[in-house]
């Protein structure tokens, strides 16, 4: 959070220093097709969103959708150039060309919007302030934490939403606030609170790492419950429309692919279907790459390379990753999620 | 009275057992009194203990073969995490296939050190080695390396003007033609160059594949910044000090405000100012490497640092020393160089080699603007969640690679203090 904040202090300095942010031409497709890749700035390290595994590759959801954008561009998703930047960095960074797109697990709000000369392009990750509880406390459900002691970093969004959040349910708890993260992991894990509250993501990254031997991964659960809208989503530079677009297609490519159950290891015969949709889709009836200004196989170019976003959240952050993150508000529109994509049509 | 030895052949008795050898080191300096006894004996038995348990940890049951980090859990130090991990944290994201590159980079920066540290090289050799080992270091890590034109201009036109501010009551006329010959090389190719008559043309050399430095990372990266930081930095330094303490007053009042400037200033701000302000102030579409950004905020916080250590070398020689040179009808350049310089020094080897180990451990700083150079790339490597939860192995590691490195300087400064006090010595 408190990055955050000094991330938004730091970008509202930049808007007032420099009109330089905004004044751009629709020039940054033309630069991304000329210089032949994509320039992605990554946060630093975050699992199962991006980070480099042991050979250095730089993997996850976050950089899927990288790979998707180089993919619908290039027809290859390998066209991408990682630029590692921290939270302070990364909109400036988008701002002065040295990105073009900053998937650095930005929420999406209205001042980020509109107020840096950025574009959020859709959300790729709903997260939201969860809890996380022992299983043997035996609770199912957040309105059953009536009375726990609540580990929660100070002077944050956090620990308002966690006040919030129990008025509402006229439930009290007692608060344990510890300003760093790992004291306060040590304090869940030694007993000295039931819940420790944070973003859901962050939950699942601290119950997949940190739980300390001899307890184990499945002692602790996550609440279904989430109490806080933060959506994760791609920033490009205001004015570049067109590009813009295609890094919003090319997410709603994964999300449609995954709708119409398009997998990358059923590309090849989906190719053949005759549901005038997929057609239209994997660019077997033409128009759609050509409206985007593209090529027309770039879904089946994101699909087969990258995956649909079921199979890249899966292999990233779900129950083929160490994170274990249920997909709950990440799934699809038609199994009860947020997860919805326009139709490409 | 007829046994009596005669005196010069009696043999004096040995001292007894427990004065000399190994027992009597001991009761002297252990077991002196009842007090340094039981304290000795607690000391023992405590580094004992802890050496027990730290083996016990890091050797008898620690993992070194396990293929995840679950199988590694609840037995003692995890060095499968490392075995996984080495090569990441070494070399970061640089292509896997060819992390032979930065790994003969990191040799041939390290035998570049070496040599120079040795005082037989400290001459017109100095130059060589560092010209040839640092064409090689970043051949190997870029790849390819374009020299444009103005570049080598430029550097005849520095070439010609040092020589001649050095040696021109020394050299020959031959050698000052060639000055000066250089020099006009210089000044009227660039003059050309930016006239536009001469052509925008570079010498390629490229062997290799281009390896941007977004995916440099681990050891290289912190050898190139703190090595190029410092050697950068050391002459700048020195220019800083002369100008501190130069009559003329723009110089000097120049001098003292950037070595104040930097001085007052945090380098994490330095950095997130070269980092996040300095891209908004150029024109759109131009961008800085990150990296060189990084390496010259480095250079600019090093060498306000250096200035000062060297201020104190400069002071503390005798005003004599000055006076005598400018009696033998020495210039400025001569005068400091030959003169003022080697003695001042050698006074602040010891401070001076402080501030190089400090900033050889700074360059971590650099995560904060996205480099990540070896410790950051340790950091890296605990953030995976198939490996994560040890981060004492990992620290452990990095804190030994640093060890390594800090302690050899911290060696060879205690050498170079002992060849270059050999004059004052008795």
């Amino acid at each position: 959070m408190r990055n955050r904040i000094v991330a938004a202090a730091a970008g509202l300095a930049v808007a007032v220093l420099g009109a330089a942010g905004t004044a751009h031409a629709g020039k940054d497709l033309d630069a991304v097709k000329s210089r032949g890749s994509v320039n992605c700035g990554v946060g630093i390290g975050t699992a199962g969103f991006m980070l480099a595994d042991s050979q250095g590759k730089w993997k996850g959801l976050s950089v899927d959708v990288c790979r998707a954008v180089a993919a619908a561009i290039f027809g290859d998703a390998e066209k991408v150039r990682y630029v590692p930047l921290t939270s302070q960095q990364r909109f400036t960074a988008v701002q002065s060309s040295e990105v073009d797109i900053v998937m650095g697990n930005a929420t999406y709000t209205l001042t980020r919007d509109t107020a840096l000369g950025l574009d959020f392009t859709g959300v790729y990750y709903y997260d939201g302030q969860g809890f996380l509880v022992p299983k043997k406390l035996g609770v199912k459900s957040a309105k059953e934490l009536n009375g726990a002691t609540v580990c929660v970093a100070p002077g944050t969004t956090t620990e308002l939403n966690l006040a919030d959040y129990f008025r509402a349910n006229k439930m009290t708890f007692k608060p344990v606030v510890i300003e760093k993260v790992d004291e306060i992991r040590s304090a869940f894990f030694s007993g000295r609170c039931d819940v420790y509250t944070t973003d859901a993501s962050s939950l699942a990254a601290t119950r997949a790492a940190n739980v300390p031997p001899p307890q184990t991964f499945d002692d602790y659960v996550i609440l279904p419950e989430i109490i806080s809208k933060e959506p994760l989503g791609p920033v490009v530079r205001h004015g570049d429309n067109q590009f813009a677009d295609i890094v919003r297609w090319a997410l709603y490519a994964m999300l449609e692919a995954e709708e119409y159950s398009i997998t990358s290891k059923n590309v090849d015969e989906m190719l053949k279907s005759d549901n005038p949709a997929i057609k239209r889709i994997l660019g077997v009836t033409p128009g759609m790459g050509k409206a985007l200004g593209v090529d027309e196989k770039w879904v089946y170019n994101i699909v087969k390379q990258v995956g649909n976003y079921g199979e890249s959240f899966e292999r990233n952050v779900g129950m083929g990753s160490p994170l274990k993150i249920a997909r709950g508000q990440n799934a699809l529109w038609t199994q009860g999620g947020l997860q919805y994509a326009p139709p490409i049509r | 009275m007829t046994d009596a030895m005669p005196v010069g052949d009696r043999k004096p008795l040995p001292p007894p057992v427990d004065e000399t050898g190994v027992v009597g080191w001991a009761r002297k300096n252990l077991f002196s009194s009842w007090g340094n006894g039981i304290t000795t004996i607690v000391l023992i038995a405590a580094v004992v203990w802890i050496l027990n348990w730290f083996l016990e940890w890091a050797l008898f049951t620690a993992n070194f073969t396990a293929t995840t980090g679950s199988e590694c859990r609840g037995g003692g130090a995890c060095w499968a995490l490392i075995r996984e991990k080495f090569r990441y944290i070494f070399f970061g994201s640089f292509p896997y296939q060819q992390h032979w590159r930065p790994l003969f980079a990191v040799i041939t920066m390290l035998a570049m050190l070496v040599l120079s540290a040795d005082r037989r090289m400290w001459n017109w050799r100095l130059l060589v080695i560092w010209g040839v080992g640092s064409f090689i270091t970043f051949l190997l890590m870029f790849g390819q390396i374009h020299i444009p034109l103005s570049l080598i201009l430029f550097v005849a036109l520095a070439g010609g003007v040092i020589g001649l501010t050095l040696r021109s009551a020394l050299a020959p006329s031959s050698e000052r033609m060639a000055y000066y010959a250089l020099i006009g090389i210089g000044v009227v190719g660039l003059a050309l160059r930016i006239a536009g008559v001469l052509p925008k043309w570079s010498i390629a050399i490229a062997p290799l594949s281009y390896v941007e430095t977004s995916l440099w990372g681990g050891l290289p990266v912190t050898l190139i910044l703190a090595t190029y930081g410092l050697a950068f930095a050391f002459p700048y330094g020195i220019l800083l000090a002369l100008g501190r303490r130069s009559n003329l007053p723009l110089i000097k009042g120049l001098c003292v405000g950037f070595i104040e400037l930097i001085r007052g200033v945090p380098l994490i701000s330095l950095l997130i100012m070269a980092s996040v302000m300095l891209p908004l102030f150029l024109p759109s579409g131009t961008t800085i490497d990150k990296f060189l950004r990084a390496q010259v905020a480095v250079i600019l916080f090093a060498g306000a640092y250096i200035a000062e250590v060297i201020r104190g070398g400069l002071q503390s020689l005798p005003k004599g020393q000055f006076e005598a040179a400018d009696a033998m009808g020495l210039n400025y350049p001569q005068k400091t160089l030959l003169i003022i310089l080697p003695q001042a020094l050698r006074v602040v080897i010891p401070p001076l080699i402080n501030t190089f180990i400090g900033f050889f451990k700074d360059t971590s700083l650099v995560l904060i603007i996205g480099i990540f150079d070896f410790l950051n790339t340790a950091n890296q490597a605990l953030v995976d969640p198939n490996w994560a939860g040890f981060p004492g192995e990992v620290y452990l590691f990095a804190a030994f690679v640093y060890f390594i490195f800090c302690f050899s300087m911290s060696r060879y400064s205690k050498y170079l203090e002992f060849e270059l006090n050999k004059g004052t010595r008795r």
